[in-house]
């Protein structure tokens, strides 16, 4: 077996008192294409940083590339491409410029940048707009031309940071064929955070969620979507919740059951057959059932059991909600 | 796979450098309004404010029957040694050049904090340029920006009536842009290391309106530091603006100088030595970190 692309080894941060990333380990392997999941703040960001030598690890250390990101932190920046999540291109120049930039950051000679510029921005479809100034791009453009970009230097790693961020659907799906193409036809490893779910479920070979600096479940979507252990109920109560979960963690075959605001939600296997079997003993008790829903397991669900909470009712501090809305207006400019 | 690349410590210096000024002369609407300001203090404060008419303009005392001739000669003594020269508007206008290094110079700390806030210095972080070029570049485009701008406001000048000593020399001309060059160093590291801890552009404005005007008035820009109270000497003593302006008036416009050029010289070269590389040994501990 290779080495794997990405090794962390007891990856810490520290910010003050606050761990941000606690010990964390995980292996990449080359040609993979691996989600970072997690609510904000849960480290994810931290956790790429480190990555990608932006922050410095407090304990422990990760190796990319071969390269330790502490000792070794500029072969590591030299062998990574690294697209973030917001928008870095220079929009008072054109993109053949933003790329002729990047070229120069990575000492690429001035002939191979010139065609490896024109060979991306073919890739990425911007070979009409290369010489159009970045600020009359429209979100699409710009973040194809981010990753372009991020490829200049061939890398053997790409990081992206929320890559269809505010981008209308058919962009987004486009994004994804750019991205499974490159791990196709270059056996590039592919280290992606996102918030669309469906989009973790459906690209990903491998999904890591990460809650509170720690590693709260690793394996590949379908693994994680099995670990719920069956289906999914939801039952809306009206009334007493609490007597209501007594109630139903008294009938055999139960796995989770977990309130959530006035409802009740459990995995069982079979659900199908188990929801009758629930709504009988909760009738018997004099508790009224408003809703009931059964769902075979998404990464909502998977998401929800590892972090507590859905995606949407997550806050996040004020620096990051003003990036993330720069970042969305400029995606739907 | 890792085919050629040049990393060499300096990889990467000349293409940030140049984008910065692409941003500039791409944008000539900008660069005409930050050349306002010294043009007004030129046509308008230099013009209006004729020190030399004053004395030469037929004063005329009752009683006293004193020829004109007398009271001309009288008068541009007065204003030579004052002023180093007979001439204010010439006088303002060498004090013009050092206003408009300096304006260009503090906003170099504002194009850190821009690139900062739109997450273009993380994604420099991520590529394997030095973070010593990071902050030269900033410095480099500031120092040539400065010097360009300062060429204008020269030709400008020069269009409105200033006048060079008669004997000007090629090499006078050189030691004048060495000055600017040297005080322009200095300032833009020293706000470029400001800007880079100071996390909004906001605080960045701040600083910047805080310190402008009180380093040019507490400098001999304006007027000579002979007349100047005694407690505000001491601070125009070590404002490089002074030394700046005293090296070029004196190259120039052949003014008679607070100091000997020599010394003007050494001071700037220590202020921008210094600084510059406080500035950027600094900056690239903080990036680093």
């Amino acid at each position: 077996m290779s080495s794997p692309a990405i090794k962390a080894i007891n990856l810490t941060k520290k910010y003050g008192s606050l761990l941000a990333v606690d010990h964390i380990n995980f292996e990449v392997a080359v040609g993979e294409i691996f989600g970072l999941l997690g609510p904000n703040g849960a480290g994810k960001s931290t956790t790429i940083g480190m990555l990608t030598t932006l922050v410095k690890p407090t304990e422990g250390t990760a190796l990319v590339n071969g390269f330790d990101v502490i000792r070794q932190s500029s072969k590591v920046r030299a062998s990574i491409g690294v697209v973030l999540q917001e928008y870095t291109a220079d929009e008072d120049l054109t993109g053949w410029e933003n790329l002729m930039l990047a070229a120069s950051l990575y000492g690429i000679p001035n002939d191979v940048a010139k065609e490896r510029a024109k060979e991306l921005l073919e890739m990425v479809e911007l070979a009409n707009a290369a010489n159009k100034k970045v600020e009359n791009y429209s979100g699409g453009m710009r973040r194809r031309l981010e990753i372009a970009m991020g490829l200049i230097n061939r890398p053997r790693i790409l990081f992206l940071d929320e890559p269809t961020l505010g981008l209308d659907v058919q962009t987004r799906s486009a994004i994804w064929t750019y991205i499974t193409k490159l791990k196709r036809e270059y056996n590039m490893t592919i280290l992606v955070t996102t918030h669309y779910l469906e989009e973790a479920d459906a690209y990903c070979d491998r999904i890591a969620i990460i809650d509170r600096g720690r590693i709260a479940k690793i394996g590949t979507p379908k693994e994680l979507k099995e670990s719920l252990g069956g289906d999914i109920i939801m039952l809306q109560i009206v009334g007493n919740v609490d007597l209501a979960k007594q109630v139903i963690m008294s009938i055999d075959g139960m796995g989770d059951v977990r309130i959530m605001d006035n409802s009740i939600w459990i995995t069982a296997k079979d659900g199908g057959s188990m929801a009758p079997q629930i709504l009988e003993a909760l009738n018997k008790n004099g508790v009224r059932v408003a809703k009931i829903s059964i769902t075979e397991p998404t990464m909502d669900e998977v998401y929800m059991k590892y972090t507590g909470k859905s995606l949407r009712e997550e806050q996040s501090n004020w620096e990051e909600a003003m990036s993330t809305m720069r970042t969305i207006r400029k995606a739907r400019s | 796979m890792m085919e050629r690349q040049n990393l060499g410590p300096l990889h990467g210096l000349w293409s940030l450098t140049n984008r910065e000024l692409k941003k500039w002369y791409k944008a000539p609407f900008i660069l005409l309004l930050s050349l306002v300001q010294p043009v007004l203090w030129l046509g308008l404060f230099g013009k209006a404010m004729n020190l030399g008419n004053m004395f030469t303009s037929g004063l005329n005392i009752p009683g006293l029957n004193i020829p004109k001739q007398v009271i001309d000669q009288i008068g541009t003594e007065l204003i030579k040694s004052t002023f180093g020269t007979t001439d204010y508007f010439s006088f303002l206008a060498a004090g013009m050049l050092s206003f408009i290094v300096l304006f260009t110079s503090m906003n170099s700390g504002m194009m850190i904090v821009w690139d900062r806030r739109l997450g273009f210095l993380n994604k420099l972080l991520t590529t394997p340029v030095s973070r010593g070029s990071i902050i030269m570049g900033k410095v480099f485009s500031a120092v040539i920006r400065s010097l360009v701008q300062a060429t204008i406001v020269l030709v400008i000048a020069l269009l409105l009536g200033m006048q060079f000593r008669p004997n000007i020399s090629a090499l006078d001309i050189v030691g004048t842009y060495v000055a600017l060059f040297l005080m322009s160093l200095g300032l833009s590291s020293l706000f470029i290391m400001l800007a880079l801890r100071s996390t909004s552009w906001e605080s960045q404005m701040a600083i910047m309106n805080l310190l402008n005007l009180p380093l040019l008035f507490a400098s001999n820009a304006f007027y000579p530091v002979k007349l100047m109270p005694s407690w505000l000497k001491p601070v125009v003593e070590i404002n490089p603006i002074s030394y700046a302006n005293d090296i070029s008036r004196q190259l120039l416009l052949g003014a008679t100088g607070m100091n000997s050029i020599w010394f003007d010289f050494a001071f700037l070269l220590a202020f921008a030595a210094i600084f510059s590389t406080l500035g950027i040994v600094l900056s690239w501990r903080y990036l680093n970190s």
